[in-house]
């Protein structure tokens, strides 16, 4: 159930939830910022620098092939890594927020949520 | 190696008998579930989210069916098949999109919101004038979406089934057998919606990627065996064989392509980066896909419902690569566009040539080629039905719920009306697909993905990241980046004044790109901003709650 809107004010300038927060947004925020960019350097390689992405490097194996590959392997792994970092920096703290809206009385109102 | 076309004469009934017997199948399979579901869907959250109780795997398989698109299976592996290496950037911008599903959306809406994405979007502002617009958006997204799937359905009956623009087959014509398929595929969806709701839908989609991922599998691995497992070989034996050399294993045959006009060149480099943009962005706006983060038990599970779609997504994207090149070396482009000329049967054309060679002949040729038309099939099917749900949930549960009603509607009486709006939407959409199946209406997959990075998008984002933002500012930033996007293309070259184009005939183009993203994306950001810092409203309270509970799941539905 919701809490009160004064309890969640009250948690929104918590010290610990602006630790959740901060935790969060850097990492999300650079993390897409590089992915964008890296996206993007990829589109344009791909429109503006067609002799580099033809060069061959293994067989008929070449640079644009292997530049596509490594956006599925990037792809993976920051998932991947999302997951961990999360689990391990993210999951815990927001359980301890979570649980301790719902035990602490609020203190204007003294409800439960 | 004998060219093959589709359906050759000796086998054409063989795998026209069995294209239809296995599709049958899969609909009665599908039908049956649809049947069970409604016996466990008494809730409006039964109906909308699938009472919330799938799997983190199950759903993840269920976002792969509602995303892999026939314009995935089919449209890329062509476009590799025939450009070569430009079908892939766009496998690669699809798949990209997923981590911005993955690290600013899927888990913050699945806290927030309850059954649509306008949840999110009107949490903190005034309710009807905002979920007016996300329905609008919502419904302008599926719309489009759902017309290029069911005309291209249309287009893909009589390819599969072989039927000749001389011929008949069960008493129709090409032209009668199109629209026969749109009205048949858009009864289905209707059925699915209404009586399977979310539950049935979603089970739906699992059946689908699974035949999906396990046909192309098969498909890869003889394309491989073929080539014993090298790479190289199988690249240079389809560059040989598109006659366009190394060419054609590098980018700028389809997209970006540099021709003598150096504006031409100019506008073309720019349409590939518009494209690129409306890709990576457009994902984390569509409808279909947000309202299936709500179908888990938490958060955490819808984090890692998106690990598996991008690990399923991801996969199949690579299967498309090998099928591309193995059919442009082991079917070659001059067949593939003997049947059509945007390359949407290579892979079935793939598929039959793989069972000739390695199946017994002309009957494993035949059976190859049921097969992957019948998943095609059902991959069309899978998706118009999420389309479906996710435009009628918008309507019943934001427009009539909240906007018509206020709020004051019983939950019976919402999901009463979300089962009519499946029927309304979906009639609407047969009935806009049999009026455009004679035109060109490819680029509205594209457009739907546009219309989504632009005016779904930014508002999705500055509703859980930007304390400011406000009723205004959503406006804005919906209408603005809808109405950028929707315009730009109906005065571009898709849409009139190119041989391609919806109404070739017609010339009032006068916007150079095909692609709206790159100008429409950034509009709809900018308005979103104006429109929020020129209003004064704002609600401290509110956001505190949005913020709080969207980042620990507290009060979470």
């Amino acid at each position: 159930m919701p809490a009160p809107a004064e309890k969640y004010l009250e948690v929104q300038r918590s010290d610990e939830f602006a630790q959740l927060r901060h935790r969060l947004r850097t990492f999300i925020f650079p993390t897409t910022v590089a992915f964008i960019v890296w996206y993007s350097l990829y589109v344009l390689l791909s429109a503006y620098a067609r002799d580099f992405m033809g060069i061959k490097l293994i067989g008929n194996v070449n640079v644009a092939l292997i530049f596509g590959l490594l956006q599925f392997i990037s792809t993976f792994l920051i998932a991947w890594y999302y997951s961990r970092y999360a689990a391990r920096n993210l999951d815990p703290l927001a359980d301890d927020i979570h649980s301790a809206i719902d035990k602490a009385p609020a203190t204007t109102d003294g409800g439960k949520s | 190696m004998a060219p093959v076309l589709l359906a050759a004469e000796a086998s054409a009934g063989t795998s026209r008998t069995l294209t239809i017997t296995l599709f049958l199948i899969f609909v009665a399979i599908t039908l049956g579930i649809t049947i069970w579901a409604s016996r466990q869907t008494k809730t409006a959250t039964d109906f909308y989210a699938g009472g919330r109780q799938f799997s983190g795997f199950q759903n993840g398989m269920a976002i792969g069916g509602d995303y892999m698109s026939a314009a995935s299976f089919l449209g890329i592996a062509g476009l590799i098949a025939l450009y070569g290496y430009d079908g892939f950037l766009y496998s690669i911008g699809f798949l990209v999109a997923w981590l911005v599903a993955l690290l600013l959306v899927a888990e913050f809406l699945r806290n927030s919101g309850r059954y649509t994405m306008a949840d999110v979007l009107a949490f903190r502002m005034r309710q009807r004038p905002v979920r007016t617009a996300a329905s609008v958006s919502t419904i302008v997204v599926s719309i489009f979406y759902l017309i290029a799937q069911m005309v291209g359905a249309g287009a893909l009956v009589s390819l599969l089934l072989g039927i000749k623009p001389d011929t008949e087959f069960l008493g129709m014509n090409a032209n009668t057998a199109k629209i026969a398929t749109i009205i048949l595929v858009g009864a289905l969806m209707i059925i699915y919606v209404t009586v399977g709701g979310m539950k049935g839908t979603t089970y739906v989609q699992i059946v689908k990627a699974f035949m999906l991922m396990t046909g192309a599998l098969i498909m890869v691995l003889l394309v491989l065996a073929h080539y014993k497992f090298n790479l190289s070989a199988l690249l240079g034996d389809a560059a040989a064989q598109s006659g366009k050399g190394d060419a054609f294993l590098e980018p700028g045959l389809r997209y970006g392509v540099e021709s003598a006009s150096a504006s031409a060149t100019f506008y073309s480099k720019m349409d590939l980066l518009s494209l690129g943009l409306a890709l990576v962005l457009g994902t984390a706006g569509l409808p279909h896909i947000l309202t299936r983060f709500y179908t888990v038990p938490t958060s955490r599970i819808a984090r890692k419902s998106v690990l598996w779609a991008i690990g399923i997504i991801g996969t199949f994207y690579l299967f498309t690569l090998a099928l591309g090149f193995g059919a442009a070396a082991l079917v070659g482009g001059a067949n593939i566009t003997a049947q059509d000329k945007a390359g949407n049967t290579a892979a079935p054309q793939l598929a039959q040539q793989l069972g000739i060679d390695y199946l017994g002949g002309d009957s494993g040729g035949a059976i190859m080629l049921a097969v992957i038309a019948a998943v095609a099939f059902a991959t069309i099917l899978a998706v118009v039905a999420g389309l479906t749900l996710a435009s009628s949930s918008s309507l019943a549960h934001d427009f009539y719920a909240s906007v018509i009603k206020r709020g004051q509607a019983s939950e019976r009486d919402e999901v009463r009306v979300a089962r009519f709006a499946a029927l309304l939407i979906g009639a609407v959409a047969i009935a806009l697909s049999i009026f455009a199946q004679s035109l060109n209406v490819a680029f509205l997959v594209a457009l739907a993905f546009a219309v989504a990075a632009s005016a779904n998008l930014p508002a999705i984002l500055y509703s859980l990241f930007w304390r400011r933002f406000n009723t205004r500012g959503a406006l804005w930033s919906i209408y603005g980046g809808l109405g950028a996007a929707v315009l730009l293309v109906f005065f571009s070259p898709v849409v009139s004044g190119s041989a391609t184009a919806m109404f070739p005939d017609q010339d009032w183009h006068w916007f150079p790109l095909s692609n709206p993203g790159i100008i429409s994306i950034p509009l709809g950001f900018l308005f979103g901003w104006i429109g929020t810092v020129t209003s004064k409203e704002t609600d401290p309270e509110k956001y505190a709650e949005l913020e709080v509970r969207s980042l620990t799941g507290h009060g979470a539905h």
